[in-house]
């Protein structure tokens, strides 16, 4: 069978930005209204100049140490040249080394990422460059009449925001590995805090599949990470069909159709575009010292993989339940701040894994903070894990105890205090309270043959003494049951 | 019929109003009928703002009866080269594509301008974009040298020599990408100053050829340049190309006595002035005549002058043309009608057929060096173009800061020829090349140069150049203020 070669093209947007890459409007464009987010810099008005943001190559040199990349001495900028609305100044401020130079003037160069235990991506290429605007297409209801009605609306908001493209060489040769690594990278931006993966659109991901000597096709346009793996799935298949009735496959650019889960050809003619690539010249060369590398690796934030030695390390965690922590940086701060609280990572571990991960749709999150879909933090766990440790309730009540939590925030031992999970489970101490009320009350009882209202009368003696703790339900059934036996 | 305010300097307008002796007003008020008198003739504004000007006046006047401070330059009158954004007041760059656009800022030069009082009369002619050396490629025709009015003003900066010339401003900014400030300065009789690279922020100019233009101030005299420069220069947050040391400190040189000048030029080492010899030698006789008076005049003056030559200077041109097309052709890309521009309606078009009916509008030159620029840059040219411009550029840089270490200053003319007639050159691209190249030179190494009025020849007035290392133009302007004492030439001219 012929070999299956991919290689991936990851967008990402620097969200953590205050600022866009050239211009101080607010790098959050999101949720605005169309054209606000704009200024004559980023908006491309004549005799403005691109002003550099220097943090922004700080966070895109952040990632390239992570994914172990050579490092230029002097980095440059370069125009792409092509007409496409999307672009205020019909150019796309980028990095660009002609092919075949050995000079390196990108954020980073030659990387390579191990993304899981003995398979290992190269990393081509890191640059850094400038995001364009957002094409609206309106298609008007009476889409039936051509396309004479229809038109595309342009949103600059986004224009100018922070872009670094990762590209990989072809290594993955299945599209399982794509998910993996693509899993890997947000992992990892999560954890370089330079990348809100979960604000839709901040990674996006174009791909390119080749089989066995086969010309190598691009896809494009596909929305999410989650499709990556589908439209690669089907590209394969196609090619290997195509292979099958001994038809060529093209060299040639498809687009992945969301709602059909096919990748189609483009319908613009495929011509060798010519970008007329040359250096920027509003942006002067800028220098990165060996020093500035040094103090921003001793400054980085631990990455994924030293935190999952760590904590197999440093908590005896299994190399699975590790795993399964640091994947997302919030849940790994989550068991890290409850271990503070109480020390046994078993268990509080084990609580996050196998109970407190199902109430998580990391879906649903749209780039919102843990605690603003499920409202719990490290003391709820801690106290939780601990009280099962104490015998204090057993595993099945404190599942309940979670669900509520999650719900409603509460401690747990508050939710105890007034639940009625306590009530049902100890209805030996409700006969004694309701004994005591009969011994006190002997009067009503000798009543009861005349008087129905007796039973009520002695149930609000017993949640009077109880300060109401008990079932209600319950108690008066034992109630008329102990009655019954006076008769 | 003369007037008191006609060739005012900017010190003595300065002086007359703070001093009450007139108002602010009343030479506003003697500007616009300056303007309404000569600008059918010479056509040197593409637009007047007279009412805002008016006003402005007003304002300052009342804050010399309130006894309130006003800026250093209050109540001096520039026009603006069309191509620097001015708030809410139309920037066309001398093109349809920008027919109609109001610029939202102001180019910063204009921000410190207005800062320190300047009031801002209008917007000055060029050819479209500033690409072209005569100012005959402007949508709204050329302007007319105001010495004859058959002859070309020079280009790209045409309106802000010729409004210098003749009276229209006090003062006037422009542009020299290739030779655009100095060339119209040499046409007109002024001075017109090429900063060194990153001395002046370009943020707000429009773009033309980013790597090599600069604003530069045009002005009746060289002292009048070096305070516009002085207020202009420096480091600019929204230019990344500014500098950010300080090197703007000018002494004002029109109070010193020349014998004081000339001994602070020799004050560390003495001062020496080359000739470039051969280049000189090259130009029409009409013009290297007055080269060799200037220098002569200078060793008068007992400062060191000999000959020296640029080997470099032949790959000047082609180095020139071959970079300034290639950024050109990606500034310009933006002008496709999507955002900003011209009435056309898109409905029934495509991207594609839009972008070539709106971008079809631009002027024959600008398409000529669109073609060029796209051309060069191309895969398979490349290198072949591009990066061998780039190479010759760096040569020639490396040639002038060798000769620098011998020489202060170098002389050469500003353009070989004098001011040709109107229509003369306009079929013949490189004969009209030709005319920038020795200003070329100071772009490329990214030099300070100043054109200065020496004579004139038939009744057309003949400039000479200097040229200065880096950040030398302190001395740049004091060998010009020598210069412009011993030859006294006229500035201003009143002949129609
Ligand atoms: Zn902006």
């Amino acid at each position: 069978m012929s070999k299956v070669r991919i290689g991936l093209e990851i967008h990402c947007q620097l969200t953590q930005l205050k600022s866009k890459l050239f211009c101080s409007c607010i790098a959050n464009y999101r949720n605005r209204d169309p054209n606000t987010n704009i200024c004559p810099v980023c908006y491309g008005l004549p005799g403005s100049l691109p002003v550099l943001n220097k943090k922004a190559i700080e966070y895109a040199c952040m990632i390239a140490i992570a994914l172990g990349c050579d490092m230029p001495k002097n980095l440059t900028f370069a125009r792409k040249n092509y007409f496409y609305p999307d672009l205020p100044k019909n150019f796309q401020i980028t990095q660009y080394d002609s092919p075949g130079s050995d000079n390196n003037t990108c954020i980073g160069k030659s990387g390579k990422l191990e993304y899981i235990s003995d398979k290992t991506v190269r990393i081509k290429r890191i640059q850094l460059e400038e995001d364009p605007g957002r094409l609206v297409h309106e298609i008007p209801a009476s889409q039936s009449g051509g396309n004479s009605l229809a038109y595309t609306l342009i949103d600059y908001n986004r224009a100018g925001v922070a872009l670094v493209e990762i590209v990989t060489e072809p290594d993955f040769n299945d599209p399982k590995e794509v998910r993996l690594f693509l899993n890997k990278i947000t992992s990892i931006l999560e954890y370089l805090n330079v990348c809100n993966t979960n604000l839709e659109g901040s990674v996006r991901c174009d791909a390119n599949v080749s089989i066995g000597a086969g010309k190598k096709v691009e896809i494009k346009n596909v929305g999410s990470f989650k499709d990556v793996e589908k439209a690669l799935s089907y590209e394969i298949t196609r090619q290997k069909t195509m292979g099958l009735h001994e038809i060529e496959v093209k060299g040639e650019t498809r687009h992945w159709d969301d709602k059909r889960k096919i990748t189609k050809q483009s319908r613009s003619k495929e011509e060798e575009e010519d970008y007329r690539y040359f250096p920027e010249p509003d942006i002067p060369i800028i220098k990165i010292e060996n020093e500035f590398i040094l103090n921003l690796s001793s400054k980085m934030p631990e990455l994924p993989d030293q935190r999952r030695k760590r904590f197999i390390e440093n908590y005896q965690l299994s190399e699975h339940v590790s795993e399964v922590l640091i994947n997302h940086k919030e849940i790994a701060d989550l068991f890290e701040k409850a271990v503070k609280i109480y020390q046994s990572p078993k268990s509080i571990s084990n609580w996050i894994v196998s109970d407190l991960m199902g109430f998580i749709d990391y879906e649903s999150l749209e780039g919102k903070p843990l605690n603003e879909i499920i409202k719990i933090d490290e003391k709820h766990i801690a106290e939780l894990a601990r009280l099962v440790d104490e015998n204090k309730i057993n595993r099945t009540v404190a599942k309940k105890i979670l669900t509520q939590i999650v719900n409603s925030g509460e401690m747990p031992t508050r939710i105890i205090d007034r639940s009625e999970l306590t009530k049902i489970g100890d209805s030996k101490t409700i006969l004694e309270f309701i004994e005591q009320v009969f011994m006190s009350e002997k009067n009503a009882i000798n009543d009861a043959n005349k008087n129905p209202n007796v039973a009520n009368f002695l149930l609000g003696k017993v949640m009077q003494k109880t300060k109401g703790n008990i079932d209600p339900k319950k108690a008066l059934e034992i109630i008329k049951k102990k009655l019954e036996e006076h008769k | 019929m003369t007037n008191r305010f006609q060739n005012y300097s900017i010190r003595q307008i300065h002086n007359g109003i703070k001093n009450e002796e007139f108002t602010s007003e009343e030479y506003v008020s003697y500007i616009i009928d300056r303007i309404e008198k000569k600008d059918e003739k010479i056509n040197a504004f593409i637009t007047v703002d007279k009412e805002k000007a008016l006003e402005n006046a007003k304002n300052i006047d009342k804050k010399i009866r309130d006894k309130e401070k006003i800026g250093i330059l209050a109540g001096v009158v520039m026009g603006i080269k069309d191509n620097i954004s001015t708030i809410d007041l139309k920037t066309t760059c001398a093109s349809l594509m920008l027919s109609d656009y109001y610029p939202p800022y102001d180019a910063t030069v204009v921000k410190r301008l207005k800062e320190n009082g300047v009031i801002i009369i209008g917007k000055l002619n060029m050819d479209e974009f500033g690409m072209g050396s005569t100012t005959e490629y402007s949508i709204i025709g050329p302007t007319k040298n105001p010495w004859n009015l058959d002859y070309v003003a020079g280009g790209s900066s045409g309106g802000s020599a010729a409004s210098v010339a003749s009276g229209e401003c006090t003062a006037s900014l422009g542009s020299d990408t290739g030779g655009s400030v100095r060339c119209p300065a040499s046409f007109c009789s002024v001075v017109g100053l090429k900063p060194t690279y990153g001395l002046v922020s370009r943020y707000g100019l429009v773009s033309y050829a980013n790597s090599l233009e600069q604003i530069g101030p045009v002005g009746r005299s060289v002292s009048d340049v070096s305070t516009l420069l002085k207020i202009i220069s420096g480091y600019d947050e929204k230019d990344n190309t500014t500098i950010s040391s300080d090197y703007t400190e000018y002494d004002d040189l029109d109070l010193k006595e020349t014998d004081q000048i000339i001994s602070d030029l020799n004050k560390n080492k003495p001062f020496k002035i080359g000739l470039l010899q051969d280049l000189t030698n090259k130009a029409d006789k009409e013009v290297s005549q007055y080269v060799y008076r200037s220098i002569d005049l200078l060793k008068e003056n007992h400062l060191e002058c000999d000959e020296t030559d640029i080997n470099s200077t032949e790959y000047a041109l082609p180095s020139y043309y071959t970079i300034a097309s290639a950024e050109a052709s990606s500034n310009l890309a933006r002008y496709d009608n999507i955002r900003y521009g011209f009435e056309l309606n898109p409905e029934g078009y495509e991207w594609n057929s839009y972008y070539s009916d709106s971008r079809s509008r631009f002027g024959s030159e600008v398409k000529r060096r669109i073609f060029v620029g796209t051309y060069v840059l191309s895969s398979g040219y490349y290198g072949k173009y591009y990066m061998k411009a780039q190479k010759a550029k760096s040569m020639i840089k490396h040639e002038l800061k060798t000769l620098f270490q011998e020489y202060d200053i170098l002389v050469l003319p500003t353009v070989p020829i004098l001011p040709f007639k109107i229509g003369e050159k306009i079929d013949d691209p490189l004969k009209m090349y030709l005319t920038d190249i020795y200003t070329v030179i100071a772009n490329l190494a990214g030099i300070p140069a100043i054109s200065l009025p020496v004579g004139f020849s038939g009744g057309l007035p003949v400039g000479i150049q200097l040229m200065a290392d880096e950040f030398k133009e302190k001395n740049l302007l004091a060998v010009s203020t020598i210069l412009e004492r011993m030859v006294n030439i006229k500035k201003y001219a009143d002949v129609f």
